[in-house]
């Protein structure tokens, strides 16, 4: 009867086996490994807030002796200098990284869904074909999608910025991955019951799909968020932030503090996107229904 | 209709069959098309049409002349900078590779002991340093002067007396390369294995517990890793990708050339013949000759996994 009862406390006990003092040792060995992974953000965080004349002090700081915002204020007035005014490039990026992000998840988690739990000719090819895109890294591929934008006329265009970014091979990949650990009595279940492959899709699979979704978002709105105009599109009204931005901190004012303020503005967005979607992620818990 | 099934029967028959099968997965076609629209125009055909660029001769002026296999003879017999690059890469990728890996699962598996509020902070603070761009800060660090922040550390310390040239000597400009890219690496493949530990449903650990499961230790073993084959698949694909073919840390931190051509990685070499030459053919064929190795280490890798997995 004892027996019972410590089994049952045991199993209530969903971290069985954690004991305080190994979570405060994974707590200390992870803030150590921390503080020296989150240096060069810190740094270069000081650095843009570093009055010029700070930067040749001898021995380097660590910290900004009197922080000032006259990095961001010079990389600002570069930009509001250009023709077009600023808030058209903030447009051109929001609408260029909402539209791939959005597209990039709808149409790729549809793909690995299907890829991952449907049977049909054709699909073991498929999903090689996946992989090798993956791993197929040439810099001849550029010059060949400049010519299939050329031929089907979408350079100069938002096109050009949105489209080749929609089917990305790693957000299947990551995608078709996490399906696959979907038990098939649940999808089977479902087709009992009458459900077609796009109602399994939205409604029973990917409800339970969070953590691998959130990963999507995180990964396909940095990429995005990073896209550049480039050599695909030359007319200022169609650049994104990434490529003014660089321009700014590079030309004219080439300052270290300049080029830092640039990263450092570049970059929160993609941090905040990344606390909101980790914060889902951690907040599912799994529960299928279905034990195998 | 299953395969052997299939196998037995006469061409005709077989194709019947097929097309059957086709119609009854109209709906599989319908999902996937909208992925595979995009993933044809921008991707495969891009691809196919790079693929015999490795037999021309193309300086993105002239139109490309079929050479036959003289780029790769070239590449192998005598460029010599090319087999240092080999080299340079292998040193790389088994540095980079296999480390950043198990850093990425084991810090995934530490910061999914914690409390959720700070599960949250130590994936972003892992994470962030491969979402910016701050060559300038590296540059800064290392940097050959006394401002550099490591040879001014040094130097209070007393460990050494005049300042390290870290990003020219060419006694470091790979291990200092090596560095920077494990300390950028904790991408992808670290956030598809923190969404894989939050994937398990916690059951398991209830069961486990039952069946005498007492240390974190036996759980990760027993239960977390046989249920995440899939993610560790993911990261192993993503490590394969992105060691092989680093190239730009080492171009934006130790410069291109890096000295004496120590941290030349291959994508460099197709870099330098692809963008400055504009020797496009002989570009492509190295990035064959990359892609060729990548796909066998792929292989290897995902038969040791599947092994270890089942």
């Amino acid at each position: 009867m004892a027996q019972v009862n410590t089994m049952k406390l045991k199993a209530s006990n969903k971290q069985a086996g954690r004991k305080i003092g190994g979570t405060v040792c994974i707590f200390l060995f992870l803030l150590i490994l921390g503080l020296f992974m989150a240096l060069p953000i810190y740094l270069a965080v000081v650095m843009s807030i570093k009055p010029v004349e700070e930067l040749f002090i001898f021995p380097p700081k660590l910290y900004a002796i009197e922080p000032t915002l006259e990095n961001f204020g010079d990389m600002f007035a570069v930009l509001k200098s250009n023709q077009v005014p600023f808030s058209r490039y903030v447009f051109n990026s929001v609408f260029v990284t909402i539209t791939v992000t959005v597209a990039q998840c709808v149409f790729g988690s549809m793909a690995a869904f299907v890829l991952a739990k449907c049977r049909f000719p054709g699909c073991k090819f498929l999903n090689s074909v996946i992989v090798i895109a993956l791993l197929y890294q040439s810099n001849v591929i550029y010059i060949m999608q400049y010519i299939v934008m050329a031929e089907l006329n979408m350079i100069d265009t938002y096109m050009a910025l949105i489209f080749p970014s929609i089917a990305s091979p790693m957000g299947l990949f990551l995608m078709r991955q996490s399906i696959g650990q979907v038990p098939d009595a649940m999808i089977d279940a479902a087709k009992v019951d009458g459900a077609g492959l796009f109602r399994i899709c939205w409604q029973i699979v990917m409800p339970n799909q969070k953590p691998a979704l959130m990963t999507l978002i995180i990964f396909a709105f940095q990429a995005a968020w990073n896209i550049q105009a480039g050599s695909v599109v030359f007319n200022e009204a169609y650049k994104t932030l990434p490529t003014v931005v660089q321009q700014a901190a590079t030309s004219g004012l080439a300052r270290a503090g300049v080029a830092m303020a640039a990263a450092v503005f570049m970059l929160v967005p993609p941090i905040v996107v990344f606390m909101i979607a980790q914060k889902n992620v951690i907040e599912t818990m799994a529960h299928s229904g279905i034990k195998e | 209709m299953d395969k052997d099934s299939i196998g037995k029967k006469t061409r005709a028959e077989n194709r019947r069959l097929t097309l059957l099968a086709m119609k009854q997965n109209k709906a599989c076609y319908f999902m996937i098309a909208p992925f595979m629209i995009f993933f044809i125009i921008f991707t495969v055909i891009p691809v196919v049409m790079s693929l015999p660029m490795g037999f021309t001769d193309f300086n993105m002026a002239q139109a490309p002349k079929f050479i036959g296999l003289s780029n790769y003879t070239t590449l192998f017999l005598s460029d010599k900078i090319f087999i240092e690059s080999i080299r340079v890469t292998i040193v790389f990728a088994l540095f980079t590779g296999p480390v950043s890996y198990v850093l990425c699962f084991v810090l995934a598996w530490l910061i999914n002991e914690l409390h959720p509020k700070l599960k949250t902070i130590f994936t972003l603070i892992f994470y962030a340093p491969s979402m910016a761009n701050v060559y300038t800060v590296w540059q800064l660090i290392f940097s050959g002067d006394t401002y550099g922040y490591i040879n001014s550390f040094l130097m209070n310390l007393g460990l050494i007396n005049a300042p390290i040239q870290w990003l020219t000597d060419a006694n470091y400009v790979l291990g200092v390369s090596i560095v920077v890219q494990l300390w950028i690496s904790l991408g992808a493949g670290f956030l598809s294995l923190r969404a894989g530990f939050q994937n398990i449903d916690g059951s398991m650990y209830e069961a486990g517990a039952i069946d005498g499961i007492r240390t974190r230790w036996q759980s990760l073993i027993h239960i977390t890793i046989p249920s995440m084959g899939p993610q560790l698949m993911f990261a192993a694909v993503m490590q394969i990708v992105s060691s092989f073919t680093a190239g730009t840390v080492a171009q934006n931190l130790v410069g291109f050339p890096s000295t004496d051509y120590k941290a030349h990685t291959i994508m460099t070499h197709a870099f330098d013949y692809g963008w400055v030459r504009y020797e496009m053919g002989y570009a492509s064929a190295i990035c064959m000759v990359l892609f060729v190795a990548m796909y066998i280490c792929n292989k290897l890798i995902s038969r040791v996994l599947s092994k270890y997995m089942n």
